[in-house]
């Protein structure tokens, strides 16, 4: 088992004025660990879609963030409604968010997609009506 | 061109960050929605939008932008402001319209492709 570097956020569900702290954070702890900007963006991007789904769709939830010495892996996991249709969710376009969550400018069916994009590798595991989690990884180098 | 000159083209008022107003900037992106900035844009310096909410500012801090522009008049309220001045983002408002406003910068050359 190599060793990792783990960094922990609870994601306050309750709050989207506050959703995307934990991956501001996370950029900061990426700069410090002189990480490239390239990979420091895609993992942010990635991160932060996957917080913002959280908040908007599950009530919050935990992020961990991995840093290996070759890989990042950043896993989400909530208790909210779960995946109904992966297939579906994961077209651009697709989105089951309320016009409440459009007008703050969320909600246009691109948070799946862009965290395929983003990352190199993208595992989903949801469970209707006991949660998701979201493991990504991006390989560094 | 510099951040100087957009404030200047949009007759926009400085909000914070004016001492990097003379930050140069080679493109520009405009749009309400903050997933579709976080999908399609690369390397664009500058935002021009008419959502006002603190996601604006984190996504323009995830995509290393320079400079967001508040268009239609829109205000940012003062945690976004703070939260801009953080990460070394100016803020401008324009009372120009969005399409007004990316036309003046296109047409001006922002953003404008050269071939050579």
């Amino acid at each position: 088992m190599s060793e990792f570097l783990n960094f922990h956020f609870d994601v306050d569900g309750d709050n989207f004025v506050s959703a995307g702290q934990a991956s501001v954070q996370m950029k900061k702890n990426m700069r410090q660990l002189g990480l490239s900007p390239e990979i420091i963006r895609k993992v942010s991007i990635a991160m932060y879609e996957g917080e913002i789904n959280m908040v908007i769709h599950a009530h919050g939830g935990a992020a961990d963030v991995n840093v290996y010495e070759d890989r990042i892996e950043i896993i989400l996991d909530d208790k909210g409604p779960g995946i109904k249709d992966i297939d579906l969710a994961m077209q651009e376009g697709y989105s089951t968010a309320n016009d409440h969550v459009r007008a703050l400018g969320f909600g246009a069916g691109m948070g799946l997609p862009n965290m395929k994009r983003y990352t190199d590798d993208t595992q989903i595991e949801t469970v209707v009506g006991e949660g998701t989690k979201i493991t990504m990884i991006v390989y560094l180098g | 061109m510099n951040i100087e000159t957009i404030k200047n083209l949009l007759n926009a008022e400085v909000l914070c960050c004016g001492e990097h107003l003379d930050t140069t900037v080679h493109s520009a992106c405009g749009s309400d929605m903050m997933s579709d900035v976080l999908a399609f844009v690369k390397d664009q310096a500058v935002l021009l939008t008419g959502l006002v909410n603190s996601q604006v500012i984190r996504t323009a801090v995830m995509m290393d932008m320079r400079c967001v522009v508040f268009v239609r008049a829109k205000r940012p309220t003062l945690e976004m402001i703070e939260f801009a001045e953080e990460n070394g983002i100016v803020l401008l408002s324009s009372d120009m319209r969005m399409y007004e406003a990316c036309g003046t910068l296109y047409t001006n050359g922002l953003g404008v492709s050269r071939k050579a």
